[in-house]
């Protein structure tokens, strides 16, 4: 257990210094000087300079490559080029946007596609279950942003009920703040509660058909307890595993639903810092992204790992 | 992404209503990028500013854009561009993807197959949002790039696909026969494994193919894709939002192209895996 | 003028229970929330060019030895006075005996003398270098006198010091100024929620006529859509320069809105690499500009008319001329130029465009317009720092569209090496007489002579104005409309 254990842990640290190196190289070769776009058109050259120097541009590739990685391990993510406060504080401020956002999808999500699945499943073959695969299909194939646009069309433009877009703070208070999440939350739960329809559904069906579960109902377990005692429960199993699967399409969609709602948030951060070459910030957001969706399937790895002994063993 | 298929299988899967639809819707779409290379109602790219903003009509059908363009022959054209990232975004993911697992299910569990897995599971880790911005901000934004970024997130579910399908034609008997026989393992790899799992990844490609569509139009969205003056159904919308409250066509006719676009390819996946194995069911994800 | 309190007075008992909290309300409204497109990266303006930090702290948080006012004049502000002495070098400035610096210090000549040489220090990252380099010596005899000498005479030296690159910071604080600014202007700064807003509160020592505003937050919509949004549900109340064009009719509408269009300082201009052929070639620049029909782009890009310019020169500076009629929209000419220059079919070019919406429509309809004579311009968008790089700093280009933002920036047409690299002998010793002129109608004839020289020449497209969109309550007062440089001072704003 211990060597299986140290093995994944092994890989997991491989992958992400393979996505350090990848990540420095290619902002490495983006053309663009940082200093350049802080100080714009009537600059001098010793103006320049002097900001280079500042911001530590001077130095050699090599020499800043270990220093980031070192940074990165001791928590110290740095400068911003732009701001000029730690990346970290920014990172902060911009979490309690996409964090909440991402929570809201989520939860909406499961509260939508997990019962509609159920239902689909215990309506097998019948209307019931048509029309959630025709949601299902639907969900799939409607993309987020434009979902989003037209939510904002309908519930900001037309009703004004909700905000277009914006975040007001969390100070402004719990619920102006909630209300603007609103919109964009059910805009990136749809492909997700879709999806979680379908997993739910046929994983389901699947345990339907296992012995325990004829058993409890040949021992005269009504159907609806069975269903919900037995066959759910064990369902769930393959339907978080696929929640977790999907929190790199979900981090994909924050990107660019942030941007359709302009919510300040981690997503909008990334662009920005591209747009303004604030190149260390985009370092640390990429490197944050991918170590997220690395852990995340590293943890879901490890779980099946304890749950199942045979996996171990076959890698 | 539909990870399991549903239980029951037409006896006849390709009579199956949901394959009939995506049929049709998909050769609406092709039949629409076909027709736009001889006819479109408006030359797509002409501007005419007096004509700006005029809502759906009998002369134009979807609307005038910004520029007094008709929306209904951007849209005929930007089916082309559409159809063209997902074909080459999943042909470069497909033939590399599935060489590399074909190659990691030769080597398995060497340190070859290792590699490639490890790979994989990394560049499956940057979305493809996130790798086409990187991409565009080093080499510039436009449809070369985005069919490299699309292509990178798809190659990894290709290549852990193929692998897993050809480790189980490697424990066929027949397989093992041939092996015995002292057939070379590209041989047996050609003539028994490819045209084995060739089934499996042609629905996977449908399926992903749907997926580089909704990818690209993100993509444009974000300005990140196929660059004007060629139209494209993602850069149509993050043009429209700024009119949508008084021009709500401009954002409805490219998003539901969209939408349509993705449902046909996604219904047809969903058929093609049907008539093809009910086993791969358990093999996806 | 009649106030809402005015007409509850003469209100009978009952009207007057009603509007009883409506009362309240009205005398309490002391603040103002301003929304603007861009965040400011820092709020020091002396260590970056990004136009949004003066736009919050100039005139603000911070001043100057003299200021801007809203019609472009120069106006007396940290400085009470200033004279030249006859040699045309020697600038004495009597200073305000009584400004106060946010913490507490009082402002004296030695904190001028400080901010300006430390803006040309070695490890300086000030942007505008070029107002501070004239500068022979700053003398400080005593705390209210500050006496600059230059190297040679310079016209626009003055001038140059209302700029936010010159503002005056104490040596105790000048460090911190990136993210916790201390100045001595009318607003201090109160606190930044990075990404979102940002507010100032009213600095009670404040040396001159107290503002009527005790609070005023800046919040920062870059979305179109949420910009209208805001203004229309009262959230914020006033929009400096609204990037939502289309939404004009809609705003206009709202009773109780006001939309002003104004005029800047931004010359807009379909910029041409003049050092490259075929462009090297006057004839093609002309056939070019024969083509630019300003009303399409602008109808295009806004939807509306806007201010078309003929040269590099903005009307709201008085050396103005009109010259917009030099190139009529004449596709036969344009034609016939090209082929005289060996180009009857046209040629092949690519546009580059960075990211503000202007260019990138505008792009769109320029390449449009240039196809009509055969000029086939690829787009390529490009982020800004990558413009900075290829475009601006490398010349790498054929045709781009950008707005230059900076007031009085026609000197730059004599820089061999800037990006559009016109190069003419001619031009330079114009721009040098300019610059030695002190006499300012003088000096405004030279300006016309410069503004006509580069319309001959057809240096680049110029296309016109940006235009500045102030959306506010319609109870407002005292909003900048014009933008002679990009601000939005606050001291004279308050509530009808």
């Amino acid at each position: 257990m211990m060597g299986y254990l140290l093995r994944r842990l092994v890989a997991f640290a491989l992958t992400l210094l393979g996505a350090a190196i990848v990540i420095f190289l290619v902002l490495e070769i983006l053309p663009g000087d940082p200093a350049a776009v802080t100080l714009g058109l009537n600059a001098a050259p010793e103006a320049l300079a002097a900001l280079r120097a500042e911001m530590g541009l001077d130095q050699p590739a090599l020499l800043r490559f270990f220093s980031w990685i070192g940074g990165l391990v001791t928590g110290d993510l740095g400068l911003s080029y732009t701001y000029r406060v730690p990346v970290a504080q920014l990172i902060g401020e911009r979490m309690v946007v996409t964090l909440p956002l991402a929570s809201m999808a989520i939860l909406l999500a499961s509260a939508i596609g997990i019962p509609l699945g159920a239902l689909a499943a215990a309506n097998h073959n019948r209307a019931g279950d048509a029309a959630v695969m025709v949601f299902a299909q639907a969900g799939l194939a409607i993309p987020n942003f434009w979902f989003g646009l037209l939510l904002v069309l309908v519930f900001a433009v037309g009703a004004g009920w909700l905000p277009a877009g914006g975040f007001p703070g969390w100070q402004a208070g719990f619920w102006p703040a909630l209300r603007s999440l609103l919109l964009p939350a059910v805009a990136l739960a749809l492909p997700q509660a879709a999806i979680l329809a379908r997993v739910t559904r046929s994983a389901m069906l699947e345990t339907m058909q296992e012995d325990y579960v004829r058993t409890a109902r040949a021992k005269g377990v009504s159907r609806r307890r069975t269903m919900l005692r037995h066959v759910l429960r064990n369902a769930l199993i393959p339907v978080v595993t696929v929640l977790g699967l999907q929190f790199s399409v979900l981090l994909a969609g924050a990107i660019i639903i942030e941007n359709v709602f302009a919510l300040p948030g981690l997503g909008r951060l990334v662009f920005q810092s591209i747009a303004q070459h604030d190149l260390i910030v985009v370092k640390d957001l990429v490197m944050l992204f991918s170590a997220l969706v690395v852990f995340i399937n590293f943890a879901i790895e490890l779980l099946y790992g304890l749950i199942d002994p045979r996996l171990r063993q076959a890698s | 992404m539909s990870a399991v298929a549903p239980r029951s299988r037409p006896r006849r899967w390709w009579a199956s209503p949901s394959f009939l639809v995506g049929l049709l819707l998909g050769g609406l779409v092709v039949a629409m990028a076909l027709t736009s290379y001889v006819w479109t109602p408006y030359e797509p790219t002409q501007m005419a500013i007096l004509k700006r903003l005029r809502p759906p009509s009998a002369e134009h059908w979807f609307g005038t854009d910004q520029f007094g363009r008709d929306v209904f022959s951007m849209i005929m054209v930007g089916a082309r561009n559409s159809l063209a990232v997902g074909l080459g975004a999943v042909g470069i993911g497909l033939t590399i993807g599935s060489a590399l697992g074909l190659i990691a299910a030769i080597r398995r569990d060497g340190w070859l197959d290792n590699l490639i897995m490890r790979m994989a599971d990394f560049s499956h880790a940057f979305p493809a949002v996130l790798s086409a911005i990187m991409i565009s901000a080093v080499w510039g934004p436009g449809m070369m790039n985005a069919v490299i970024a699309i292509a990178i997130f798809s190659l990894p579910y290709f290549a852990r696909l193929a692998r897993g399908a050809a480790l189980q034609c490697w424990a066929l008997d027949y397989v093992l026969a041939a092996r015995a026989a002292g057939l070379t393992e590209m041989a047996i790899t050609r003539q028994h494994v490819l045209p084995n799992i060739a089934g499996v990844l042609v629905v996977q490609a449908t399926i992903q193919f749907a997926l580089a569509i909704l990818a690209e139009a993100g993509l444009s969205y974000l300005g990140l894709g196929t660059q004007p003056p060629a139209p494209s159904w993602g850069r149509m919308l993050n043009e429209a939002q700024t009119f949508m409250a008084a021009q709500p066509w401009l954002a409805i006719f490219p998003g539901a192209a969209i939408a349509l676009s993705v449902l046909a390819f996604n219904l047809l996946g969903d058929g093609l895996r049907d008539a093809v194995d009910p086993r791969m069911r358990r093999s996806r994800d | 003028m009649t106030t809402r309190r005015d007409l509850l007075a003469g209100a009978g008992l009952a009207a007057l229970a009603t509007q009883l909290p409506l009362v309240a309300l009205a005398q309490a409204k002391d603040s103002v929330t301003i929304g603007m497109t861009l965040e400011p990266p820092t709020l020091d303006p002396t260590s970056g060019a990004a136009q949004a930090i003066r736009e919050v702290v100039l005139q603000n948080i911070f001043e100057g030895l003299v200021a801007m006012d809203r019609s472009g004049k120069l106006v007396p502000a940290l400085a009470q006075s200033w004279a030249l002495a006859s040699d045309n070098l020697t600038y004495t400035f009597k200073l305000r005996p009584n400004a106060r610096f946010h913490d507490g210090t009082p402002f004296a000549s030695r904190d001028v003398k400080f901010s300006f040489e430390r803006a040309v220090a070695p490890d300086s990252t000030n942007a505008q270098r070029w107002i501070f380099t004239p500068i022979e010596s700053i003398e400080a005899p005593d705390p209210v006198t500050v006496i600059i000498k230059l190297k040679q005479p310079k016209a626009n030296f003055v001038y140059g010091l209302s700029w936010g690159d010159a503002i005056i910071v104490s040596p105790a604080t000048a460090a911190n100024n990136k993210t916790n600014p201390v100045g001595t202007g009318p607003f201090k700064f109160a606190r930044w929620n990075r990404g979102d807003r940002l507010e100032l509160a009213r600095n009670d020592e404040y040396w001159g006529a107290k503002p009527s505003l005790a609070k005023a937050t800046f919040r920062f919509i870059s979305d179109p859509q949420a910009q209208v949004a805001a203004l229309r549900a009262g959230d914020i109340d006033v929009f400096t320069n609204l990037s939502a064009p289309e939404a004009i009719p809609q705003l206009k509408a709202d009773p109780k809105l006001k939309v002003t269009l104004g005029k800047t300082e931004g010359e807009t201009i379909l910029a041409i690499n003049n050092a490259k052929a075929p462009f090297s070639d006057v004839r093609v620049r002309q056939a070019i500009s024969h083509v630019l029909d300003r009303k399409t782009i602008a109808l295009g890009i806004y939807g509306f008319d806007l201010d078309y310019i003929g040269s590099h020169f903005s009307p709201l500076h008085p050396a103005y001329v009109d010259l917009t009629r030099t190139y009529p929209v004449d596709l036969a000419k344009a034609k016939a130029l090209l082929a005289a220059a060996g180009f009857p079919k046209g040629f092949e070019c690519t546009l580059r465009l960075p990211p503000p919406a202007y260019a990138r429509r505008g792009g769109e309809i320029v390449a449009a317009l240039l196809a009509q004579i055969g000029i086939t311009a690829k787009i390529e968008p490009l982020e800004f720092p990558q413009w900075l790089e290829r475009v601006f700093k490398a010349r790498d280009f054929d045709l781009t569209i950008i707005s230059h933002t900076e007031p009085l920036d026609i000197a730059n047409y004599a820089r061999d090496d800037y990006y559009f690299q016109y190069r003419n002998p001619e031009f330079k010793a114009l721009i040098e007489k300019i610059d030695r002129t002190v006499d300012e109608t003088e000096r405004n004839k030279l300006y016309g002579d410069a503004q006509r020289m580069l319309a001959r020449d057809a240096v680049n497209g110029f296309l016109f104005i940006l235009p500045k969109i102030t959306v506010a309550r319609a109870d407002l007062e005292g909003m900048w409309t014009d933008w002679p440089l990009p601000l939005t001072p606050l001291a004279e704003v308050r509530w009808r």
